[in-house]
């Protein structure tokens, strides 16, 4: 960790740097802004941000049945419910050929009053709020390693399973005649995110977590013209606008995690009006 | 013309295909048997489980029954290669997949998140060649007209070649020639590689003009046969009315 700090500061030699938790929230951005980026691809592919929105919502269930249970590690909680939900969801999804979006919106709210009915019945709600927005500045050392284990997951699994999530999400049935598991290989898909989302919530929080997922690959999605570019320019929008939105937060007193969202939802803007000229 | 160009080597058989959803039998022991180098057409009305069979042949959707694939030279049964051309695939407009992306991601194992494969690409646009649509490699999938689209996923599906093509037909976004171009190609790639070929098609003009073998289907085969044979049939006249002629 510190070899890191050392590299940090001679890079970035300015005054909030001073300080580790600025450290830590900056290391903690550059690891899982490119894994938002790259899974939010396939996200906006697939159109499941509202999919993912949901799964977001779980997250409060996933601490409330955490504390009943008396399962002293929340993250642990959270994850294993989050993955669940997410392989629930999936399933249903998959069951019905219509309105999967009202099921979904179900399930949402479901997990989302589960949740708050369980805590405010055990009085633990305001100790839990702060997950509603999130705090960047309070990610620890262990949740950085959590991030990293993270951060080469998604890598692995995006370098060795791309080319098949990329056929399934464009007919299914094509997949499976070129052998791909197509089942197995979306529900290993939903369980990262779970993962990915869980372990980001807590910093970034409830109400925010989803757009950071889908705007910057939305916003790359309107002037890429192929994969390639489709990648590079969500990672580089992911990463420009957490790494200025913490360094704004910090200097004009602004949360982090929406100020990082307002940066992203700029540039989608800025690369919506652009699209009429780089694609036509 | 229902023996044309059929080596006989090869066998496709559909044994006992029977689906349900819940408690509805969508497709009711269903056997074909398909020859090489012909051009089999399933026919049907709508809801007559025409996609759910071939989704079942595919291993889409659960099922009962199987499907064998006999090598007749070598007396030997053999894993089914299976090539796809689907009805419709989840495009939008500008959308950043190009021909290439949708291509390689089929054929090959390196990522297309990553640098272009030389060697891939040069060997996607040979493949392009042969049905004349290597100008669109760089294309949006989303921005190709219906008749390029279908050109592309027909070259997909027969790489490498398959001993089974299956072809949904579009129904939407292809005008007439295009559609006579589409039956042309297939019968051109049937001659050329010995190809078994089973197709779900709604135009009857031209199932009557190309087809080699005909199957009316309605949760089972009713008939099957030439198409004259089937055209003419009362079981035909009761599910099409005069639409035929």
């Amino acid at each position: 960790m510190e070899v890191i700090y050392t590299i940090l500061e001679t890079i970035l030699p300015f005054e909030f740097m001073n300080y580790t938790f600025m450290k830590n929230a900056l290391i903690a951005i550059i690891l899982v802004s490119p894994i938002f980026a790259v899974l939010g691809t396939m996200i906006v592919n697939n159109k499941m941000a509202f999919f993912s929105d949901a799964l977001g919502h779980s997250a409060l269930t996933g601490i409330a049945i955490g504390m009943v249970l008396g399962i002293s590690n929340m993250n642990i909680s959270m994850i294993f419910f989050a993955v669940i939900f997410a392989l629930l969801l999936n399933l249903v999804k998959n069951k019905t050929s219509y309105g999967a979006d009202t099921i979904i919106s179900v399930f949402s709210s479901i997990a989302i009053a589960l949740g708050l009915a369980m805590l405010a019945q055990s009085g633990n709600f305001n100790k839990y709020s702060s997950y509603l927005v999130g705090d960047i500045l309070s990610i620890s050392e262990t949740e950085i390693l959590y991030l990293f284990l993270a951060f080469i997951a998604v890598g692995l699994f995006w370098y060795f399973t791309f080319n098949k999530l990329n056929v399934t999400s464009i007919n299914t049935t094509l997949a499976k005649s070129r052998g791909v598991n197509t089942k197995l290989i979306d529900n290993i898909f939903v369980i990262l995110i779970a993962v990915i989302v869980m372990i980001s919530i807590r910093w970034i929080g409830i109400l925010l977590i989803n757009s950071l997922l889908i705007l910057p690959a939305a916003s790359s999605r309107n002037i890429a013209k192929n994969m390639r570019t489709y990648h590079l320019f969500s990672i580089l929008f992911s990463l420009f606008s957490g790494i200025s939105g913490l360094i704004l937060s910090y200097y004009w007193n602004i949360p982090t995690g929406p100020m990082i969202v307002l940066i992203s939802g700029m540039i989608y803007f800025i690369t919506f009006g652009a699209k009429k000229l780089v694609k036509e | 013309m229902t023996e044309t160009g059929a080596c006989g080597l090869h066998c496709t058989k559909i044994n006992n295909i029977s689906v349900k959803f819940g408690k509805e039998e969508v497709l009711h022991n269903v056997n074909i048997h398909i020859h090489c180098g012909q051009l089999t057409v399933i026919i049907g009305r709508n809801g007559a489980g025409k996609t759910t069979l071939l989704k079942a042949i595919l291993g889409e959707v659960e099922h009962t029954g199987n499907i064998t694939f006999m090598d007749m030279k070598e007396k030997v049964a053999k894993k089914i290669k299976i090539g796809y051309v689907p009805q419709s695939i989840n495009i939008e407009k500008h959308m950043p997949t190009t021909v290439y992306d949708l291509f390689a991601s089929c054929i090959c194992h390196v990522p297309v998140f990553l640098k272009k494969d030389k060697k891939i690409y040069q060997e996607i646009k040979e493949q392009l060649k042969i049905f004349g649509a290597e100008k669109l490699i760089d294309r949006s999938i989303g921005d190709l007209s219906g008749g390029e689209l279908q050109r592309v996923l027909l070259s997909i599906a027969t790489k490498p070649v398959p001993n089974l093509l299956i072809l949904d037909e579009p129904v939407s976004g292809i005008d007439k020639n295009g559609t006579r171009d589409f039956y042309e190609i297939v019968g051109a790639l049937k001659k050329k590689y010995d190809m078994s070929i089973l197709m779900v098609s709604h135009d009857l003009e031209l199932v009557k003009k190309y087809a080699d073998k005909v199957i009316l289907l309605d949760k089972e085969v009713i008939r099957e046969g030439a198409p004259e044979e089937v055209f003419n049939s009362l079981e035909f006249r009761n599910r099409f009315g005069d639409e035929s002629k």
